[in-house]
């Protein structure tokens, strides 16, 4: 069944990037993602997810065409993109850069001019909605991995954006720290698209999977029929 | 190495730390920049920058003994540049000690850099104690110091744990495999290492960068939340403004 088109979140079309050493990371990826779906992209490392995601809001940009929401993925759109896509990024420290909390959340609000009375509010917002209320004084740099992957999800959710893209969101998590983190990402009720190695997490939080190897989509489908295809987990490194 | 090393202090509560940084910041550097430009014939005006000093740093509650540490650390510099002078200066009159002269305008000039390095290098680490180097760089900025130093500042202070922490983990996996840096031959790996390190700072950099994009960010970092100068911070400056110029105008038409 053909979607349609106001239930497009993110389209792809033919996309293939090449990093400025020549490596090739992606090569003719093609992805439809409707509203409201929560994606998990899966792969072996090197397959080009993380690329793929940098792509979704315009930091890099391939040969092809991305569209988010119906809206083309390019200059002159990039504020609006990046607004609508927010991206978490896998390590904390790389996205937390501020001295404090309160100013790390507010910093993807505040370039979205929203006025500063509304700024604290949104904050203290997405503070709640990852479990971290009162944390706004608080120094990234003090706080343990799990606690700085909330305040990553923060930064990203005060934005108030459309679809959540999130690369390894539960990689070097303990057991427990990825049991809640992936109930958090549960909560939250937006399009989602996970990058994980996670097939547990795969399973319990994504209701449709998308292989990616050597730079482009292999398997596309259920979770039930991905996770349940040995022979495909096996020779795209994920067993 | 933790963040206390910067800020152990700065977060205590004291008329002098709650007052706004600009006002610390405009206060402090009038009174260096008075008595950098005082000569250093007359002594008194120097008891008075002195006694400011003492007042505020007593009004700051901060331990005197760590005060005095920092401030401290300056003079090995001091003696180092300046112990000679009196020795070589040529000129005016002089003390013969048998075998060295001693000139007395040599002395002047040692004292002068002493207790002028000495009060300065005070106002500073008065400043940067009492102020959370955070809002110390808001300060700056607010005052029209331009956002590229700020800003390199500010990610500095960040981002230094974070590299130091990347250096102890490479050293240790390093040791790990046993070695011991003991011969001149291992300098080299000491070299690459500093290279790596750079190399992934670097790769960091442009991963926070990509981090901050996301998120709507244009080369402008947005303000937010201009608190305002209160009377207490307008009477601070004008008080230790007006007495350090005082100090200084009296030495000029004497």
């Amino acid at each position: 069944m053909i979607p349609l088109a106001h239930e497009i979140a993110v389209r792809v079309t033919d996309l293939s990037y090449r990093y400025p050493d020549g490596t090739g990371a992606l090569s003719g990826v093609d992805l439809v993602v409707r509203r409201g779906e929560s994606v998990g992209i899966l792969g072996p490392n090197g397959a080009g997810k993380s690329t793929l995601a940098l792509h979704l809001n315009g930091i890099l940009s391939g040969d092809g065409h991305v569209e988010i929401m119906g809206l083309p993925v390019n200059k002159k759109n990039i504020r609006e993109i990046r607004s609508m896509v927010g991206l978490v990024f896998q390590d904390p420290d790389d996205q937390l850069f501020s001295p404090t909390v309160r100013e790390d959340v507010a910093f993807g609000p505040l370039n979205q001019r929203l006025e500063p009375e509304q700024v604290d509010h949104v904050v203290s917002r997405a503070l709640r909605w990852v479990g971290m209320e009162g944390a706004e004084k608080r120094s990234p740099f003090h706080m343990s991995f799990g606690e700085k992957k909330r305040i990553a999800l923060a930064t990203v959710l005060a934005m108030d954006p459309e679809i959540l893209v999130l690369d390894e969101p539960v990689s070097n998590l303990d057991p427990r720290g990825r049991r809640t983190f992936t109930e958090l990402i549960d909560s939250l009720n937006v399009t989602k698209l996970i990058i994980t190695h996670d097939l547990e997490m795969a399973r319990s939080t994504c209701n449709r999977l998308v292989v990616m190897d050597g730079g482009t989509v292999v398997a596309d489908g259920q979770p039930s029929s991905i996770l349940g295809d040995p022979e495909l987990l096996e020779r795209h490194g994920l067993m | 190495m933790h963040h206390d090393f910067i800020d152990r202090y700065s977060r205590l509560a004291s008329p002098v730390h709650s007052l706004d940084p600009r006002a610390k910041i405009a206060a402090l550097f009038t009174l260096i920049i008075v008595c950098v430009i005082t000569p250093p014939e007359e002594w008194w005006p120097f008891c008075i920058y002195a006694a400011m000093v003492v007042v505020i740093a007593a009004a700051s509650r901060l331990p005197a003994k760590y005060l005095l540490t920092r401030v401290l650390v300056v003079l090995p510099f001091i003696v180092v540049v300046a112990i000679f002078v009196p020795f070589m200066h040529k000129g005016g009159p002089s003390f013969d000690l048998g075998l060295f002269h001693v000139s007395q305008d040599g002395l002047i000039i040692l004292w002068g850099v002493t207790i002028k390095a000495l009060i300065s290098v005070a106002c500073l680490v008065l400043l940067s104690a009492t102020t959370p180097f955070n809002d110390l760089m808001h300060g700056f900025e607010r005052l029209r110091v331009p956002h590229f130093f700020t800003t390199a500042a500010a990610f500095m202070y960040r981002y230094i744990f974070v590299i130091i922490d990347e250096a102890e983990r490479m050293g240790r996996a390093r040791d790990s495999r046993n070695f011991h840096g003991r011969w001149l031959w291992q300098a080299g790996v000491v070299g690459r290492m500093a290279g790596t390190l750079f190399l992934r700072s670097h790769e960091r950099a442009e991963r926070v960068f990509e981090a901050m994009s996301s998120r709507g960010f244009d080369g402008t970092f947005p303000r937010w939340q201009e608190g305002k100068m209160r009377a207490a911070d307008c009477v601070f400056i004008a008080m230790v403004a007006s007495t350090a110029i005082a100090a200084r105008l009296v030495v000029l038409w004497k």
